[in-house]
């Protein structure tokens, strides 16, 4: 009974649909639905919602709906919530890779169009537009190649790695693990600090005691970094710029390009978090790629040419 | 020696930190006897018990059983060997049940077989008529339940050496009297019992033989039959009995009349149903009855040490509320309670810190009582009081029972109280120490000092009382004073029959 | 007997004996292993500080949380005969509430500084308050009762900063995290020195040991002389809080940011141990505030020794555990009885005896 009900429902919905698109064209706003995790879960999605908002904002010819959670079956709640009103674009950022066949399902019945961005779905192809994500393996490539042109003599390397198995952690270090297997640099240690920077310190502290020879620290995001750097300050080791280890870290956060940008790190590389823009153009038609998954361009940062300017246009997080 | 001996303890030497508690003890217990082994507080008694039930092992000297040589490692030994022990304080499980107190540690399997171990812990309860059911928590038992419990554990073990470590101190006539029927019975059977006690009166009612230590060192083995009981006490504390004599006749009490100094009208407690009392300035009374009669009770109430449920008490005349213990301290009342190891003395804590701590409480959290004059305090009361121990740091549990006491009678002393309860000072500890106690109270009363004592032995507070509360079944129902101090007067009034 | 002589080695010494032997051991063994674990360096680090360093300071640096959750631990442990387990998720909600009125004051200086710990302190104070009526008011077993904030106090941590992992960066922190310019010893450590005055003084002004000892041995007891053992109980748990207040700061200063997750993660079982391996009873009465900051000195040492021979900090915690395992046995009553079964005699043969019957 409720199933036939929800159906009618549906059914009654692709028909209004059509009119509110037809409303939607008179004034000329395109209706874009948002399903993201909370501005508050990290200064990755603070950015991440401050984009979404500043570039489907009124100006641009949006109206924009968002609804935020960690949770799936809420955020799965919220995307049918947006078929229900009639949006005309639907953009996903899922807590959980499962659950979404039928709510894409319906979206698509109702001629609604789907982008994914930030993280990938289990879904069919069909199902979705386009998704728009990070390459984290080319983020580590990128780092690794700088790290390369610095013409050290030596490499010797803390590997802090972010939780095991996560998309960052498997992209970010393949490309070390390369260098490592090809003898061009060496692994002073390699271990996982799970993202936390606690943790982190006390792997470069057990370094330190241990009285082995490092110049370089490679962290997978910048709180592990942060924790490292802690470590070398209470030991009187020197870092960045003129220092005698390398660091590096991951993320961009506004803090860490600070610190960049008073030569305390060496490199940052980028996890970019604005996707809207590729979206919007997308949308728009301004753009032409048509392939299913979308590489958002990802830029690495050298404390030598950083600018403030940088800061405040990478920059995530205060 | 006789061809009966039963367990034969030669040249035996205990060494403690800073003390020497045994030096070449001897001992003999032959079969069916009983044998009171007797002495001052530190004379050695406990130590000598300890060592022959494995809590102690010896520094030299040696044990046999029945002209065998044996090697007592541990309190289970002991048993196995055939000694069993009932210790002084009570060394059960309050939160166990009678039969499992009783079973505990003996069980002949893995598994603890509840329902076998009742049963059998019933009949053994009604043999010896204890009332007490083997599924009753011993905790909500009486203190004299307890320990009769603690003597059918012992029973139960079919042991050869039964030692009664002070078996009688919370038991009262009739229990006492069913205890020696039952220790009489054991004795036809051939098991040797070694009786430890201050009641002079129950050595000479129950034992044959009596062996009496000093300060560590055998003074003799005698038949209780020659040996008059004023020439044991010399023994025992090794002078003559002048004082003992003397203090027995401070009988004529001049109460010279003084202003009352606490007056309490409807008081109870939790524990206690109304009563009314008052004390006199100077005036030593006591309260009397039977275990359970409600005199502890009565005067916790007066303390504030149970939750005070109404009455009204002045103090000199003025209305005060005491509703905890730290009120009656301001108003200058000490309270020595009745369980000394429970409610008196802080075990790790040492001489000079259970010495001060009534004081300090008084003067407040926030002025500390200086480490120099803590040391002074201490060692003051440890001199005047004749506190025997290696040092005012020594852990006061490390101390023997009275001078354990004497350590809680100078905390209360150096508060230098208007108004000293003291419930059952005497209890557990020896002659001398008892005397001295009694001694002090004259004393303090003469200085002005109300004194409320209670003891279990009447004619203790005879002695010492100008007036004593009689209660029964919680109730206050005699008071007696003047010539009616006797002790024919005192029973009457206690059982109740017309006076 | 000269007092002072038999209050050092008659009382004192007796109870830090173990911890004692404990460090004299590690101290032998790293001599033997390599002896510059011992060495200490002067140099400049990238903030421009002169720093000590070596192994010797990471040692006293790192037990600095520690050994001042320790010093309240204790007092915990003394009056209640148990132990607060949520030491660890308090201190999360500690350093949130820190970090949270730094964020919202919006600049960071001595002023803000100083509010921010007085809050974080209040806050961390109630929490305390909180765990003590449990114990002391409705008499629930210590680690029961703070089991509940163990449970969910970082979840409390999470809501006050809204989940994220903000940082605070500042010359200011930075000086409480790691090294007052000029000063090449770590502040915390300075700190630690502090905490152990402020105790030194607490016991010396007010008679508080005495009675949070009297009220561990015997709490009926001391009910009858008086003592209120339920706002001592209280006191400690408050006092704690304190601890737990400045060994969060310390946390997040040291990094510059809150991470309410893993803000000293674990470490209440290592703040127990501290107090245990200092010769504590954990079931309470007689204490030692000395003797638990040796304890958190010896299981740095012992980390530090670890990571001196390559031991992985992952993979330390195994390591940890046996060296504590034997520490703990070697504690243990029965070891000790055995201990002075063997040496006894002879040690008591120096002294100059007797009083006779001490004992009955």
């Amino acid at each position: 009974m409720k199933k036939l009900t929800s159906l009618l429902l549906v059914g009654l919905l692709a028909v209004s649909m059509v009119f509110a698109g037809c409303g939607g064209k008179k004034s000329g706003a395109i209706k874009v639905g948002v399903v993201n995790n909370p501005p508050s879960e990290s200064g990755y999605r603070e950015a991440n919602v401050k984009d979404m908002e500043k570039v489907f904002s009124a100006e641009n010819g949006y109206e924009l709906k968002t609804a935020y959670s960690l949770k799936n079956d809420e955020q799965l709640q919220a995307a049918q919530g947006f078929i229900t009103e009639g949006v005309d674009y639907l953009l996903i950022s899922a807590a959980e890779t499962t659950g979404w066949d039928e709510v894409l399902k319906k979206a698509k019945e109702a001629g609604i169009k789907v982008y994914l961005f930030d993280r990938m779905i289990d879904v069919d192809e069909s199902l979705y537009e386009a998704a728009v994500v990070s390459d984290m393996a080319k983020e580590g490539e990128t780092a690794v190649n700088w790290l390369l042109s610095q013409n050290l003599d030596t490499y010797n390397v803390i590997h802090i790695q972010g939780a095991m198995g996560s998309d960052a952690q498997i992209g970010r270090t393949g490309a070390l693990d390369a260098q490592f297997a090809s003898g061009k640099m060496n692994k002073v240690v390699q271990q996982t600090a799970t993202w936390d920077e606690a943790e982190a310190k006390k792997i470069v502290e057990s370094v330190i005691n241990s009285g082995e020879d490092f110049n370089v620290i490679y962290a997978e995001n910048d709180g592990m970094a942060k924790g490292a750097v802690a470590a070398l300050d209470e030991n009187g080791i020197t870092h960045g710029v003129d220092g005698k280890v390398i660091v590096m870290g991951f993320d961009c956060n506004k803090w860490a390009l600070r610190e960049l940008l008073a030569g305390k790190w060496n490199y940052d590389g980028q996890c970019s978090p604005f996707q809207a823009q590729i979206i919007s153009d997308l949308i728009q038609g301004k753009s032409t790629n048509s392939s299913k998954k979308i590489i958002n361009e990802e830029k690495g940062f050298d404390a030598k040419t950083l600018t403030q300017g940088d800061i405040d246009t990478y920059g995530l997080g205060e | 020696m006789q061809e009966n001996v039963l367990l034969q303890m030669s040249h035996i030497e205990k060494r403690f930190p800073g003390v020497l508690a045994l030096n070449n003890v001897d001992f003999t217990l032959r079969k069916g006897e009983i044998h009171a082994l007797m002495g001052e507080n530190g004379a050695g008694k406990s130590t000598l018990i300890k060592v022959l039930t494995g809590v102690y092992q010896m520094d030299g000297g040696e044990i046999t059983v029945e002209g065998e040589p044996i090697v007592i490692k541990s309190p289970q030994d002991a048993q196995n060997k055939g000694i069993s022990t009932v210790y002084q304080e009570i060394t059960l499980c309050p939160n166990l049940t009678v039969a499992e107190n009783m079973f505990i540690g003996r069980e002949k399997g893995e598994w603890v077989r509840h329902k076998e171990y009742e049963k059998r812990a019933d009949e053994i309860l009604t043999q010896l008529g204890i009332p007490a059911r083997s599924t009753q928590q011993l905790g909500n038992c009486s203190l004299a339940v307890q320990q009769m419990v603690a003597i059918a554990r012992a029973v139960d073990m079919k042991c050869k050496v039964l030692i009664l470590d002070e078996p009688t101190s919370s038991l009262d006539d009739k229990e006492v009297n069913m205890l020696f029927s039952l220790m009489r019975d054991l004795k036809g059977q051939g098991v040797g019992i070694i009786f430890v006690t201050h009641f002079l009166e129950q050595v000479y009612e129950v034992s044959d033989r009596i062996t009496v230590l000093r300060n560590g060192e055998l003074v003799g083995e005698y038949l209780t039959e020659e040996l008059p009981q004023v020439e044991l006490v010399s023994k025992m504390i090794g002078k003559e009995l002048e004082e003992l004599s003397s203090l027995g006749e401070t009988e004529e009490k001049n109460i010279v009349p003084s202003e009352v100094f606490y007056e309490a009208e409807g008081l109870s407690s939790s524990e206690a149903l109304p009563f009314d009392f008052s004390i006199r300035k100077g005036e030593v009374n006591g309260f009397t009855g039977l275990l359970g009669s409600g005199r502890s009770e009565s005067v916790r109430a007066i303390f504030g040490a149970d939750k005070v449920n109404g009455g009204t008490v002045k103090i000199k005349g003025q209305p005060v509320k005491i509703n905890k213990p730290v009120d009656a301290m301001k108003h200058g009342i000490g309270y020595l309670a009745e369980d000394r190891k429970r409610d008196g003395i802080i075990a790790e804590l040492s001489v000079r810190e259970n010495i001060i701590l009534a004081l300090q409480v008084m003067n407040g959290m926030f002025k500390p009582i200086s480490r120099s004059e803590q040391e002074a305090f201490a060692d003051e009361y440890i001199k005047v009081l004749n506190i025997k121990t290696a040092g005012r740091e020594t852990p006061v549990g490390s101390l023997s029972g009275g001078n354990q006491q004497k350590v809680i009678l100078a905390r209360w002393l150096l508060t230098h109280p208007d108004y000293l309860i003291l419930d059952e000072p005497t209890r557990g500890i020896d002659v001398g120490t008892k005397l001295e106690i009694q001694k002090l109270v004259l004393k303090l009363a003469e200085e002005g000092v109300s004194v409320t004592f209670i003891s279990s032995e009447v004619e203790e507070m005879l002695r010492t009382c100008s007036r004593l509360i009689v209660m029964r079944d919680r109730h206050i129902v005699g008071e007696l004073k003047g010539k009616d101090l006797n002790q024919t007067q005192v029973m009457k009034t206690i059982a109740g029959g017309e006076a | 007997m000269k007092k002072t002589g038999k209050r050092f080695f008659g009382g004192g010494l007796g109870q830090l004996t173990i911890p004692l032997i404990a460090i004299a051991l590690l101290v032998i063994f790293n001599l033997f292993r390599d002896p510059s674990f011992f060495s200490i360096d002067l140099s400049h680090n990238s903030d421009g500080n002169i720093v000590l360093a070596g192994n010797l300071i990471s040692i006293i640096n790192g037990a600095s949380e520690l050994a001042i959750l320790a010093m309240g631990m204790t007092l915990v442990t003394a009056a209640c005969g148990g132990q607060d387990i949520s030491v660890g998720a308090a201190a999360a909600i500690a350093g949130s509430v820190f970090v949270k009125v730094l964020k919202t004051a919006g600049h960071i200086n001595g002023g803000t500084v100083l509010l921010a710990f007085v809050c974080a302190c209040i806050v961390a104070m109630l929490f305390g308050t909180f765990n003590g009526v449990l114990v002391a008011v409705f008499k629930i077993q210590p680690m029961i009762a703070t089991l509940i904030l163990y449970t969910c106090g970082r979840s409390i941590a999470y809501w006050i900063n809204g989940g994220a992992t903000p940082t605070v960066s500042s010359p200011i922190i930075s000086a409480i995290g790691s090294f007052i310019p000029g000063i090449p010893i770590p502040t915390p450590v300075l700190i630690v020195v502090l905490m152990a005055i402020l105790f030194k003084l607490l016991f010396h002004f007010t008679s508080l040991e005495l009675f949070t000892q009297s009220v561990g041995i015997n709490g009926s007891a001391a009910r009858l002389n008086g003592i209120n053992a339920t706002f001592i109980k209280l006191l400690s748990f408050i006092i704690l809080g304190v601890c737990v207040c400045v060994a969060g700061s310390i946390g997040v200063s040291r990094l510059g940011l809150i991470n309410h997750e893993t803000l000293l993660l674990d470490i209440e079982m290592d703040t127990i141990l501290a107090v245990a391996i200092g010769g504590n009873s954990l079931g309470g009465g007689r204490f030692k505030i000395s003797g638990s900051i040796i304890g958190a000195y010896v299981i740095q040492m012992l980390t530090i020794t670890l990571y001196a021979m390559k031991v992985s900090s992952t993979d330390v915690k195994a390591y940890k555990a046996i060296v504590i395992v034997l520490l703990v046995v070697i504690g243990s009553p029965v070891v000790k009885e055995k201990f002075s079964k063997l040496v006894g005699p002879n040690m008591y043969r120096h002294k100059k005896a007797v009083v006779k019957g001490g004992e009955e």
